[in-house]
């Protein structure tokens, strides 16, 4: 019984951090078409804000939840603005170009912090389920993933902005000629995107450590996330995690994490042979 | 001068460079140039199978390493249990050929387009990857050959003259195999490409329900673009394989991957000379970019110099902006505005662009 | 000798060579020694103390007046954590660079892509990195401890102090395979139990399911054999799920990438380990060392590891010999090898083994304690015993593998 609960927190757990790893990755997808190969990196930013934070005597949680995605936000705006701004309608090169902006990114922490940093452990301590001791920090990474997709939820759904994002993503040439401006729209949807994946790095922190090169761990699977749940950013991505991230963690608690990680990437080949347009292509249609 | 002629003098360039290349190299070069070279024609060829899959077929392969990888995993493993090369050699290049075959079929007739076309592809690469990497353990072997999980497979015996297994292939006999192979691949593409079967991929990639109503199944034509593709890449890993006698699971890498598409963007889609020219220009890059490193320097500027990412990064986002089209359509573009001032029938050629090169 | 092109444009460059040389104040020109080291990418965190090392041991060698007269040079090559770059560098450094030894090389993987090359081209060849034992070829010397000489020392130690139920997690390559062999071999001859090994590709980040699996089996303690920076969040996700107090640890790869500094001391201390080389070693010629290091790459270098440690020995190794040679030439430099030279380094006495081509040295069990490495026992002069089961050089001076060895 104990383990039947503890598993079934480490399956949320998995969900959790895999939507929170693609949620950023699936906005700036979703609404721009820019396959942003420096996904990674921007979580890997975030983590570093997380740790400089701290270390200059910010709270943890601070430092975590408001200072990680602010300065990985505005790194995105930097970026929207100097380079991604006029690659648009032009996915492969944006691909090119957002390669070139993760080796640099890379380069440029280990310049400035070397790669020896010291992490942040995880706070919260522990608890007892029956037998097993399991972290209590877990708990907290899968609130902070339910309340990130509320908050996306409420915003898409009945703010204005969220309904301008919608209608941008639908057709961009009505929106613009509806009045909306759209390289606003575009730089504010990058830089949310950014600061999301920044308020992931920072909250995986703990887990995963933080090290310039950690960004090559994240990529490949929040983009097969994210491209698995289809054109919807919201219901997509969620029932993406869900299934990838419950088929991983089952078939490594069974066997081993190699396996649990080519089940999760052979599903995600049969998923997209079976619905051609990602889960949200045939279901949830009308999902955000 | 009309577009066809132009189209010859190219073709005809090509072949006097290649072979001058061919022949002189050897001759004028130290035997560590050589062999550098040799390791550039073979990626050159690499390049070229996802030039005609993408460039011409419009199929966006994130996973061409798959291919690579598998060619070169083959070879080893049937080396290592048949000892002489001919056998080997010709696995290498139909085991990766079925595999696309498969693969293909499976994604094709699944009617997957686009960017999921990018992700089953990326994704097949990366469980070869993981497969691959968890084979350290001794129990895991083909025949005589282990797999030997992150470490690969070291060691592996070098080509043979076909038939006689003591006459090993030299090291600038590799550099003669390796250009020639090139040469002739280059020149088998631009082939296939002017036949009719180049004329129809070109065409589905530039309209696949036109090319649909007007009679011919995208699916199969897809189909065949990326089994020709595969085989190509499965004979670069071949000889990859030879070059360093080693294999190891990072082949089937994400780096691997990226970095076949960037020599394509790089060097110009739609393009065959391009993708040749991109691949070998990185390649050249990371290598000097990697040598006589500055050491122990604890200053900013050893600490930026000797950094190569951060260079190679700022190189690709500068190439992005600067040179959009990529290197050889753009130099295209400059020699055309330069001939439009002499002559103005060259205008006319523009639009035809896509099928040269 | 048939005079084409090549050799007439050699001979002139070299007669140019020459010419610059002369003016300058070196009788003869530089020996040239080639790094080979991954100094960006994913295992940069090893490759850059091992450079910062072999360049503090050339630059001592240099002040100290050079070797035979002449200067030494590094020509340092950065891999980038790409193994086609091994190729590649290896063929420039032996053709191009005609360097007098090269020292590189970091995984298994990597030495094996090196080796071959260097063989084929004749260049002596040093790797220094600790590795699971077997290569035997007359052309490479291997300064690293094997698990022979480190975890037949920890095992009985740790069984000692914390029970005979151990439950071994190992990264996923052979260097792991192969210490976790070991491990096992050495705890059923100390009368314990393995109640599983489990086995990690390297880049796995998500150890929740694992650390369920070790709770169920209740070991007295975890053997650690986890490898680089995605693996150092077991250490962290153990000690976030409380299991730190409950269940210790003991490892013969902790710290090696400065875990213990990336960690906090609450997620690491207690654990034991075992290497040649601490940097908290208490012997006059190591604080000696110490200082120069410091003085060289600042007070606040992060640590000096035990790779670092093994390249800047396995350089003394090499100049040594060059001196009793009194050549860089490659067969006398292995000749003087292979008489079992020896040096008194910063972590105790260390000798060349002739007949494997491995080190005897001294190995050290120490403790985490508060982000410093705390020594707790010393074990003199450990034979490679491992490699030594298999190779045999002096006997065999043509055998050329990695033996796989039978445990």
């Amino acid at each position: 019984m104990d383990l039947a609960v503890l598993l079934a927190i480490q399956v949320l757990y998995a969900i959790a951090s895999l939507a929170l790893i693609s949620v950023g990755l699936a906005i700036i997808f979703g609404m721009m078409r820019v396959i942003n190969l420096a996904h990674g990196e921007f979580l890997m930013l975030g983590g570093y804000a997380a740790i400089v934070a701290t270390s200059h005597g910010i709270s943890i949680w601070i430092a975590m939840l408001v200072v990680a995605p602010i300065v990985v936000g505005l790194i995105g705006v930097v970026v929207e603005r100097t380079i991604i701004r006029f690659l648009y309608g032009r996915m492969i090169d944006t691909m090119l170009a957002t390669w070139g902006l993760s080796l640099f990114l890379v380069g440029l922490t280990t310049a400035i912090f070397g790669n020896t940093t010291v992490g942040i452990s995880a706070p919260l301590g522990s608890f007892q389920i029956g037998a097993y001791r399991t972290s209590a920090y877990t708990l907290f990474v899968i609130t902070v993933a339910a309340v990130v997709l509320a908050v996306i939820f409420v915003v898409m759904r009945w703010t204005r902005l969220g309904l301008i994002a919608r209608g941008t993503m639908q057709n961009a040439n009505m929106a613009s000629a509806l009045g909306v401006n759209p390289p606003r729209v575009y730089a504010i949807t990058f830089g949310l995107g950014a600061a999301l994946s920044g308020l992931a790095g920072a909250v995986l922190a703990p887990v995963s450590g933080v090290f310039p090169t950690i960004g090559v761990a994240y990529v490949a699977k929040s983009f097969i996330t994210v491209i698995g749940g289809g054109a919807a950013i919201l219901s997509g991505t969620v029932s993406a995690s869900a299934l990838f991230g419950s088929i991983n963690q089952i078939a490594t608690f069974v066997t081993t994490p190699v396996f649990g990680e080519v089940a999760l990437l052979a599903a995600a080949i049969i998923l997209i042979r079976l619905l051609p347009q990602g889960i949200t292509g045939r279901f949830f249609r009308r999902g955000l | 001068m009309n577009a066809r002629a132009l189209n010859l003098i190219g073709l005809g360039l090509v072949g006097v460079i290649g072979i001058a290349f061919l022949v002189l190299v050897p001759r004028f070069f130290e035997l560590d140039v050589v062999l550098e070279f040799t390791v550039y024609m073979i990626m050159a060829i690499l390049a070229l199978s996802l030039a005609l899959i993408w460039g011409y077929g419009g199929i966006l392969c994130f996973g061409q390493s798959a291919f690579f990888g598998l060619g070169a995993y083959t070879y080893a493993i049937a080396m290592f249990n048949i000892g002489e090369s001919t056998v080997p050699l010709l696995l290498a290049v139909i085991v990766p050929a079925a595999f696309a075959a498969l693969l293909g079929y499976f994604m094709f007739y699944g009617r997957i387009s686009d960017v999921y076309l990018g992700v089953i592809t990326l994704t097949v690469t990366l469980i070869l990857f993981n497969s691959i990497n968890s084979t350290a353990g001794p129990e895991f072997h083909i025949g005589s050959a282990r797999l030997g999980g992150f470490n690969g497979i070291p060691g592996i015996p070098p080509l043979n003259v076909p038939g006689n297994k003591r006459a090993p292939i030299d090291l600038e006999g590799m550099f003669y195999l390796a250009t020639a192979a090139l040469l002739a691949t280059y020149f088998g593409l631009r082939l296939l490409l002017a036949s009719r079967f180049g004329r129809i991929i070109v065409g589905i990639r530039e309209n696949e329900r036109r090319a649909e109503l007007l009679g011919y199944d995208p699916r199969a034509y897809k189909l065949a673009t990326f089994t020709i593709g595969g085989a190509l890449a499965g004979f670069a890993g071949c000889l990859f394989a030879n070059w360093g006698n080693f294999v190891s699971p990072t082949i089937f890498g994400l780096a691997q991957s990226a970095q076949i598409i960037i020599w394509v963007i790089v060097g110009g889609r739609g393009t065959l000379i391009g993708p040749i020219v991109g691949c070998i220009g990185i390649q050249w890059l990371t290598t000097a970019l990697g040598a006589n490193q500055p050491s122990g320097g604890s200053d900013w500027w050893a600490k930026i110099f000797a950094n190569a990412p951060l260079i190679f990064g700022i190189i690709l986002i500068a190439f992005v902006l600067l040179v959009p089209k990529g290197l050889v359509p753009t130099l295209g573009d400059i020699g055309q505005s330069l001939l439009a001032s002499r002559g103005k029938e060259a205008k006319r050629l523009q639009p035809k662009r896509a099928e040269e090169g | 000798m048939r005079v084409n092109r090549r050799t007439f444009l050699q001979s002139t460059a070299a007669i140019a060579a020459a010419g610059m040389f002369s003016s300058s104040a070196w009788a003869e020109d530089p020996i040239n020694v080639a790094s080979i080291h991954d100094l960006s990418g994913g295992l940069d965190i090893y490759g850059k103390p091992m450079v910062d090392a072999l360049t503090l041991a050339i630059e001592e060698a240099n002040a100290a007046g050079g070797l035979l007269g002449r200067q030494v040079k590094l020509i340092n090559y950065d891999t980038q954590s790409n193994m086609q770059l091994y190729t590649q560098f290896a063929q420039q450094a032996a053709l191009k660079d005609k360097v007098a030894v090269v020292h590189g090389g970091i995984t298994s993987a990597s030495r094996e892509v090196i080796r071959p090359v260097l063989d084929k081209f004749k260049t002596l060849y040093f790797y220094n990195t600790q590795y699971e034992g077997g290569v035997c070829d007359r052309n490479q010397f291997d300064t690293g401890v094997t698990p022979a000489q480190t975890v037949e020392k920890l095992v009985p130690h740790a069984m000692k102090k914390w029970g005979k139920k151990v439950y071994v997690v190992a990264a996923d390559y052979n260097y792991g395979q192969i210490t976790s062999q070991w491990v096992k071999k050495y705890v059923t001859e100390n009368g314990g139990e393995v109640s599983s090994i489990d086995f990690f590709p390297l880049d796995v980040t998500n150890f929740g399911p694992t650390i369920s699996k070790i709770q169920a089996a209740k070991p007295d303690f975890v053997w650690s054999a986890l490898v680089g920076g995605a693996h150092i969040s077991f250490y962290r996700q153990w000690a976030a799920a409380g299991m730190r107090k409950s269940i210790p640890m003991a490892s013969t790869t902790f710290a090696v990438g400065n875990e213990h500094i990336v960690l906090s001391p609450d997620e690491c201390n207690g654990m034991l380990i075992c290497y040649n080389y601490f940097q908290d070693l208490k012997n006059p010629v190591n604080e000696s060392f110490v200082a120069s290091f410091h003085k060289r790459f600042g007070t606040d270098y992060p640590n000096i590891t035990e790779l670092a440690m093994g390249t800047y020995q396995g350089f003394r190794l090499w100049a040594e010999a060059v001196k009793k040679a009194g050549s860089v030439d490659r067969m006398k430099v292995i000749e003087a090898l292979e008489t079992g030279i020896s040096i008194d380094a910063p972590s105790g006495k260390v000798t060349i083994d002739p007949p494997t081509h491995h080190c005897v040295l001294d190995v050290h069990i120490a403790e985490v304690a508060d982000k410093k490495l705390k020594v707790l026992e010393d074990f003199a002069q450990q034979k490679p015993a491992d490699t030594a089961a298999v190779c045999d050089l002096i006997k065999n001076p043509t055998d050329n593998q990695q033996y796989v060895i039978k445990i």
